[in-house]
């Protein structure tokens, strides 16, 4: 951690991070969240989808909220399309950091559409946490690849452990959906307006619960979104400031989930 | 078939914007609103399915061994605890707490 001295090329003031640092941080991330798709594996298997479902949506899906939303949305009885919806629109953030990332990593278009699968809130900590170029394909490529690998192995754990255990409500292991969830969501709410759009949010998705067709009242929750938004421009206060490159939270380290804030920045009011 | 359907339309769609995201000029979507409901947008619907994968039971809201899953799960949290232990400690506590009351 501490180089006082920097010997080689280094600039004084760490300008150059060592490989080895990068792929410590990278592998930390990668690790920690890569086992985390045996929660998923286990929640799918017991949400009543298939072994090879489950392992399908970890290898092409690959967006962690998205295939937990996905087969909460299932379970609960929703229609595949308002399922796949809600699943989706999840997945919208990740086009948000694609844009930063492909600035960042200048990677030839060949290699974009192998790179595309990889673009998700842990990787994009991880790159945009890096000070050089170089320290940033590394950081992408390590954290990706690890991610990616354990991901899908630990799914296909979870899932044959599920048809192992039985009931897996019994464990509690239904509790591990909204966990990973309010895991992914505690990081965002750092201004008042992201509060209020998940406390809305929470009022739609529940109070309409009894009335609209399952997998529905999430997608009416979205709404609570542009709502903040169009109240916030009313109230005069404007965000066009909002840190055009504010990095989606520095510490890839912690906070292993979503750093979510494209919106990084504070409207300080 | 349903559920296949789901998938599949799923792993199109998200890896359609995850592309979309490398393919695309950035100008022609950094726009501050755009990148402002890009940002809220997962917090609406992350805080909708935290509470219904929480409360729902069917079309019925309940309160059961889940919410205090979950409030251990924000304990955790407010500790700064890794990932895995945050959901560990939903488990936990939701599973201890069917094992004594049924």
């Amino acid at each position: 951690m501490t180089q006082h001295i920097a010997l080689t090329d280094q600039t004084a003031d760490g300008m150059k991070k060592p490989d080895a640092a990068v792929v410590r941080d990278a592998l930390g991330v990668g690790v920690a969240v890569g086992l985390s798709g045996f929660a998923f594996g286990v929640t799918s298997a017991g949400s009543g989808l298939g072994l090879l479902q489950t392992c399908t949506l970890s290898l092409l899906v690959f967006t962690g909220a998205s295939q937990f939303a996905l087969v909460g949305a299932l379970a609960a009885g929703g229609n595949p399309f308002t399922a796949a919806a809600g699943a989706f629109f999840l997945g919208v953030r990740n086009a948000f950091y694609g844009l930063r990332l492909s600035q960042l990593l200048a990677l030839p278009r060949a290699v974009r559409p192998l790179a595309a699968q990889w673009v998700i809130d842990e990787t994009t900590a991880v790159t945009l946490a890096q000070p050089t170029r170089r320290a940033a394909r590394i950081g992408f490529t390590v954290t990706g690849l690890s991610l990616y690998a354990l991901w899908n192995l630990t799914t296909l754990l979870g899932a044959l452990g599920a048809e192992a255990i039985g009931d897996t409500r019994a464990w509690g292991l239904d509790a591990a959906g909204p966990a990973v969830f309010l895991a992914l969501l505690a990081p965002m709410l750092k201004t008042a307006t992201e509060r209020a759009v998940a406390g809305l949010a929470v009022l739609l998705g529940l109070g309409l619960l009894p009335v609209l067709p399952a997998g529905v009242p999430v997608l009416v929750a979205a709404l609570a979104a542009p709502l903040a938004l169009v109240a916030e421009s009313r109230r005069g206060g404007r965000a066009d400031g909002d840190a055009p490159d504010g990095p989606p939270g520095p510490d890839g380290r912690r906070a292993p989930k979503d750093m979510g804030g494209t919106s990084g920045a504070e409207e300080g009011r | 078939m349903n559920i296949w359907i789901a998938i599949i339309g799923t792993a199109v769609g998200c890896y359609a914007v995850k592309l979309a995201g490398l393919l695309v000029p950035a100008h022609a979507v950094e726009r501050p609103y755009v990148r402002r409901l890009a940002a809220l947008l997962p917090v609406a619907l992350l805080a909708a399915l935290t509470a219904q994968q929480t409360f729902a039971d069917g079309h019925a809201l309940m309160l059961d061994a889940r919410a205090a899953g979950l409030g251990a799960a924000a304990v955790a949290l407010l500790l700064r605890a890794p990932f895995l232990l945050v959901v560990a400690a939903a488990v936990v506590v939701t599973a201890g707490l069917r094992a004594i009351g049924g």
